[in-house]
């Protein structure tokens, strides 16, 4: 293998176990404010142990996020030193930004609202919780503002030819508000909340089954269900946003999402279906002349195909492309109807007796799990083969002065310790998860607790 | 091009970028070096006073190597595109050790067992050791330069990193790391903790005065290169006479028990290193010793006028901001440590 597939694959592998966590982290810290603004509001005291239990588990994930995080920022540098040299004028200043205004912000609030519960007044704790979640917030506005920038770049000029070209920045708010990066952007946001709705209703759905803490699971139940039917509901308007968008602004990744490629037919929309990269046909459950009625409001639009471009200037990738778009499409409809049907239930009151709903619900914690992994890769291998759309070849983006060797080290060394870092964490997730929102109450409570936790501390 | 206080924005975006970079090294410096004698403290107790005296703050303090990083993308790509690809073995080294040592603060107290702290207080120590050496052995190549083709991308054997010179720069580095590190924790502790850290910090400041005179004979006889500077500008003399006197005053404040002057000054130290460093090798990033032509400097390795200016107005806005905040937390955490429930 040569240095350009496997700097993809090392990429794409430690970028994708980054995205377990951030999305995570975000949609816990949504519901981290909303609990801990209850508490605030009622003083009811199951909210402050709902608060405390989820502030445990977002500290774990926040933690695996941080580190596996720093690997991405230093990843241009080694593994794409062209692309580094090429972009930084434009994407460093929105990195800066992140680090500055986002990192610092989250890391800072977040030492108070782990370990500042008798250090800093309850205000001052929510306080530092809407911070932590606004930091992880403006973290994925400046990421993701750089990403789109790389599929519709604005705001800059080419100076320099050949491999000294690099683009400068000509308009700072062009490049932030370049064609995509607002419903990207809200894509994304969504996406994250429901990863933490659905991780919060899954936990409490499975202690409802269990019959464990209750008077705790419930109430947190609730919310959540609320929280991820309204993103579920939300996400079906921002993700045929930000599939217009596709439609205009990158019409070769568009037709490889559908698996189209003959421009003088109408726009078919799959279900399900599979693509043969061979023979360029494209089989399955459809509905013809849906993606032409999606765009342009009629079922008669011929949409634009992949054999209108040059071969070079196109996904090869296509079926790969289809089916995770595919998977994402059809994973946001099921968490629709999921999430509409708990609603229903929970306003007849037969929510919490339908135990197999509940068992759908504990296993549903995988499905915007898979949905935001899915719909990045659909969203990056359909830019290929640029990695700025239509200025620069991944190809020519490497790094010349790293060998396969120094790559397949790396990556083999990152799939080892991403392994062993991911048993660990699934093991300490579920322990806190057994061991349940525990009440502290007192202080002769809290020091018998933290010996029974600890027992080292007894002598 | 235009001028600040008679510094184009290139320089001004240098200055920035060092003060970065010390940041980063003053404050995940006491993180490490605390981390590096960790193996040290023999008691359960001991270790984990000594992990929840950087509980609340290492997180923050890593950011700055983030800031730092991007800080260095976004002004200098050229450089950023030209040193991590030519570092990328020890660079790799380093992150790992940068997620071992996340991940084994994190994982070590959410199991009583005793294998499974000591194994986690093994993983922790190691890693940041392996993170400060790392950096030092990055820090001295670059002050030495590496060879540049004319494209200013790397053209050597990476093996060649590891030479006399970075190693000396290296230890130097883990040293006064651990000096650091171990005053943070004497301000944080208490009682007999507190006696066997006060014997500690003497010790490490021995073994980095040692390394640091070795390092520094050794750049005067065998690295000219490198003191050019000073020789040109025999003013500049006053910055190494300031580090020995702060040095020096590192062991004098610990005598009188007044280890928050220490700190300072040791916090000072690093400050004061990283200036020689920078003075010495400016206007170049990253000096090629092939042809010095084919060197990265903060000019010909920029990002556009354009970018510094937008650069330097986030970095106005930005740095009170964060200097507010962190205080907020430091004073929020103030004092020797207390274990409470949500402790590591």
């Amino acid at each position: 293998m040569d240095v350009e597939i496997l700097s993809r694959i090392q990429f794409a592998f430690t970028i994708a176990f980054h995205y377990i966590y951030p999305p995570l982290s975000i949609g816990l810290g949504l519901l981290l404010v909303i609990f801990e603004g209850m508490y605030l509001k009622t003083g009811d005291k199951r909210y402050e142990q709902i608060t405390r239990f989820w502030i445990k588990i977002f500290a774990l994930i926040f933690g695996i996020g941080v580190a596996t995080g720093i690997i991405m920022e230093f990843e241009f540098g080694t593994n794409w030193a062209t692309y580094s040299k090429y972009v930084g004028d434009i994407f460093g200043s929105a990195l800066a930004a992140e680090g500055i205004f986002a990192f610092a912000l989250e890391s800072g609030f977040l030492g108070i609202l782990i370990f500042g519960w008798n250090r800093v007044g309850p205000k001052v704790h929510f306080f530092s919780a809407i911070m932590v979640f606004l930091g992880s917030m403006f973290s994925a506005v400046w990421i993701v503002v750089a990403n789109s920038w790389q599929q519709t770049p604005a705001g800059f000029r080419i100076v320099g030819e050949g491999m000294n070209a690099r683009a400068e920045i000509t308009d700072f708010w062009a490049m932030v508000f370049n064609p995509s990066s607002v419903e990207r952007l809200t894509h994304v946001w969504i996406g994250a909340f429901l990863a933490g709705a659905f991780l919060v209703l899954s936990v409490n759905a499975w202690y409802i089954l269990k019959n464990k803490h209750l008077d705790i699971a419930k109430p947190s139940f609730k919310i959540a269900l609320f929280t991820a039917t309204i993103c579920s509901l939300l996400q079906l308007a921002a993700g045929h946003k930000s599939a217009d968008g596709v439609a205009k602004n990158q019409p070769a990744k568009l037709a490889a999402l559908e698996g189209h490629y003959d421009s003088l037919a109408t726009g078919d929309m799959y279900l399900l279906g599979y693509v043969n990269n061979k023979t360029q046909q494209t089989t399955g459950i459809r509905i013809p002349g849906g993606l032409s009625f999606l765009l342009h409001g009629d079922f008669k639009t011929p949409i634009k195909g992949l054999n209108a471009f040059p071969k070079e200037n196109r996904p090869t990738q296509v079926n790969a492309i289809f089916q995770f778009y595919h998977i994402m499409v059809g994973i946001g409809m099921t968490m629709i109807a999921l999430t509409l049907f708990g609603t229903w239930l929970h306003f007849r009151n037969k929510l919490f007796d339908k135990r197999w709903v509940l068992w759908i619900f504990v296993w549903a914690v995988l499905l915007p799990q898979i949905a935001n992994q899915a719909g990045w890769f659909a969203a990056e291998m359909g830019r290929q083969p640029w990695v700025v759309y239509g200025l620069l070849r991944t190809s020519d983006a490497l790094s010349k002065a790293v060998t396969a060797n120094q790559v397949l080290f790396s990556l083999i060394m990152f799939m080892v310790v991403y392994l062993l870092l991911f048993i660990l964490f699934l093991y300490l997730l579920n322990k806190k998860i057994v061991h349940g929102p525990v009440d502290y109450g007192t202080k002769e409570d809290i020091e018998e607790g933290s010996k029974r936790d600890n027992p080292l501390l007894v002598h | 091009m235009e001028t600040f206080l008679g510094l184009d924005y290139n320089v001004w975006w240098f200055l920035v970028f060092g003060g970065v970079i010390s940041g980063y090294a003053i404050l995940d410096g006491f993180d490490l070096g605390a981390g590096a004698l960790h193996l040290l403290l023999r008691k359960e107790q001991s270790r984990r006073i000594a992990l929840n005296a950087i509980g609340p703050v290492w997180d923050g303090n890593e950011v700055w190597l983030v800031i730092g990083g991007g800080a260095l993308f976004a002004g200098f790509p050229v450089a950023y595109a030209a040193i991590f690809s030519a570092f990328y073995m020890p660079f790799m080294v380093f992150l790992i050790g940068i997620i071992f040592r996340a991940v084994a603060i994190e994982f070590r107290s959410k199991e009583p067992m005793l294998w499974w702290r000591k194994t986690w207080d093994i993983v922790y120590c190691g890693a940041c050791i392996i993170i400060a050496l790392s950096l030092g052995l990055m820090l001295g190549n670059v002050a030495l330069g590496i060879p540049l083709d004319e494209n200013k991308e790397f053209a050597g054997n990476w093996l060649s990193f590891f030479n006399p010179f970075a190693f000396m720069v290296s230890i130097t580095t883990l040293a006064l790391f651990m000096v650091h590190g171990s005053i943070y924790l004497t301000m944080k502790t208490e009682k007999r903790l507190y006696a066997r850290l006060r014997i500690l910090s003497r010790n490490f400041i021995i073994f980095f005065v040692l390394s640091f005179v070795i390092t520094t004979l050794y750049t005067l006889l065998y690295v000219p290169h490198l003191s050019d500077f000073f020789r040109t500008n025999p003013a500049a003399f006053i910055i190494p006479c300031l580090m020995v006197l702060s040095i020096a005053n590192i062991p004098r404040q610990i005598k009188k028990g007044k280890y928050r002057y220490a700190f300072i000054s040791s916090a000072i130290t690093i400050a004061l290193l990283l200036i020689m460093v920078a003075l010495e090798v400016y206007p170049y990033l990253l000096y090629s010793t092939v042809n010095p032509a084919n060197s990265i400097t903060v000019h010909n390795g920029a990002s556009s006028y354009k970018t510094m200016k937008i650069l330097l107005t986030i970095a106005v806005i930005g740095t009170p901001l964060v200097a507010i905040y962190t205080s907020f937390v430091f004073w929020t955490f103030k004092g020797k440590v207390k274990l409470d429930e949500m402790s590591y």
